[in-house]
């Protein structure tokens, strides 16, 4: 079974998308900032990190950074989704190494045909 | 409640058309999909819509088959297809075309274009390979509606997010105010036409690659096998035939056989009788 850690500070939304990665077959963790995060990869490098971009204390582009520094950081598929929605964001998360990027609102359809294309599922 | 003489006339009408086939399971089809048209001009319901389409009103007749054609289309749909067009069919055809240098391909009943566009950006990204080579994309659907928007090239968040890499989004992609339009010349490279399959197809001219993918499943067998025959006489003997993930040749067209290891490809079959020719109905 594979893993993923979502971090995004919305409760809600990493409740959303806890049900629909179960659904999918991953086991999840989550986490509300980089920070919390980042101790999670540390720990235990996860498959696969949906990762939402404003977040409180260090946001999701700061975590890829110091993620992809890490031994082993380089392993995780990291699939960015945020509400930024405008090319240049996009544009800045893959030169930081995201492999995936999905703009908010998603759905399970979305979150599927997402992580297919990236070869988690 | 759907009269039976309603859902006969409209079945039938469907059938010549476009060559749907409603069966009476599928009556709520009809309820759900042509109530919202009889509010848009002011009828009552599909009653009134069958009165006003047995007076013959072809605009009618028109709007009631689009809006009963299913237009789900994504980009590089179900993925496989796009992975065996740049790996094994391109390679294969330019090297049988090397000496004319020139490629056509069609998608047929394209909906809103995202399979054309897909095959486009596909040779954009193969543009050293085929620097002196003429290749054309040619996409033909009976709705207007989606021709429209396939040449608008403009698709939404939604749309843009199922199938389509994100590499290629910026790539290929500008932003429009909320929707995200492609760039003017993968556009150039796709001509989209008006063209129903039941019709004579000849005029659309030779093709080295079809795509005819999530259509004849609508179709009953003689009309898939009518349709099937036609399409392989604008194929020369060396073409290639994409359909879709749920459908084949296989019991239904011997004009046609799978090609080799590769799921949903098929050849023509040089030995393959025709099938005897029959009536496609279709108004011109
Ligand atoms: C489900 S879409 C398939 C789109 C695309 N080929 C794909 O696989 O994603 C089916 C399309 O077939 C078109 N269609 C249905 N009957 C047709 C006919 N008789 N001639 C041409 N197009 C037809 C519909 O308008 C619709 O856009």
């Amino acid at each position: 079974m594979k893993s993923c850690l979502i971090v995004d500070d919305s409760k809600v939304i990493r409740m959303v998308a806890k049900k629909i990665l179960n659904e999918l077959g991953f086991r999840t963790e989550e986490a509300e900032d980089g920070i919390v995060a980042l101790d999670r990869c540390i720990k235990q490098m996860p498959d696969a990190v949906l990762l939402d971009w404003n977040m409180p204390n260090m946001n999701g582009l700061e975590f890829l950074h110091e993620l992809r520094k890490l031994p082993d950081g380089d392993r995780p598929i990291v699939v960015f989704c945020t509400t930024e929605n405008d090319i240049d964001h996009i544009q800045e998360a893959i030169t930081a190494g995201a492999n995936e990027y999905i703009m908010k609102p998603f759905d399970s359809e979305i979150l599927q045909a997402k992580f297919s294309q990236v070869g988690l599922l | 409640m759907l009269r039976p003489e309603d859902f006969d006339f409209l079945a039938k009408l469907l059938k010549e058309r476009s060559g749907l086939v409603i069966t009476p399971d599928k009556a709520y089809l009809l309820e759900s999909r042509l109530t919202p048209l009889a509010r848009a001009r002011n009828l009552k319901g599909i009653e009134d819509i069958v009165a006003k389409m047995r007076g013959h009103d072809e605009a009618l007749a028109r709007d009631v088959t689009e809006a009963m054609t299913t237009n789900e289309s994504f980009f590089f749909r179900d993925t496989k297809p796009f992975d065996q067009f740049k790996d094994i069919v391109l390679p294969q055809v330019m090297a049988a075309r090397m000496a004319k240098k020139s490629i056509r391909i069609w998608s047929a009943a394209c909906s809103s274009g995202q399979e054309a566009y897909s095959l486009a950006m596909l040779l954009k990204e193969q543009s050293a390979k085929l620097n002196g080579w003429h290749v054309e994309i040619v996409g033909t659907d009976i709705s207007v509606e989606m021709l429209d928007k396939a040449k608008a090239g403009l698709y939404s968040q939604f749309e843009v997010q199922r199938g389509l890499p994100i590499q290629m989004l910026v790539k290929y992609f500008k932003k429009k105010d909320e929707s995200w339009q492609i760039d003017a010349g993968l556009r150039a490279m796709v001509q989209f036409r008006e063209w129903n399959l039941l019709k004579d197809l000849r005029g659309l001219g030779q093709f080295d690659i079809v795509f005819c993918r999530n259509v004849l499943i609508y179709f009953d067998q003689p009309t898939k096998a009518g349709v099937l025959e036609n399409i392989s006489k604008l194929m020369p003997a060396d073409a290639f035939l994409y359909l879709g993930g749920a459908e084949t040749v296989l019991g239904i067209s011997e004009r046609f056989k799978p090609m080799a290891g590769q799921r949903g490809i098929y050849c023509l079959n040089k030995d393959g009788a025709a099938t005897p020719s029959f009536p496609l109905k279709a108004p011109n």
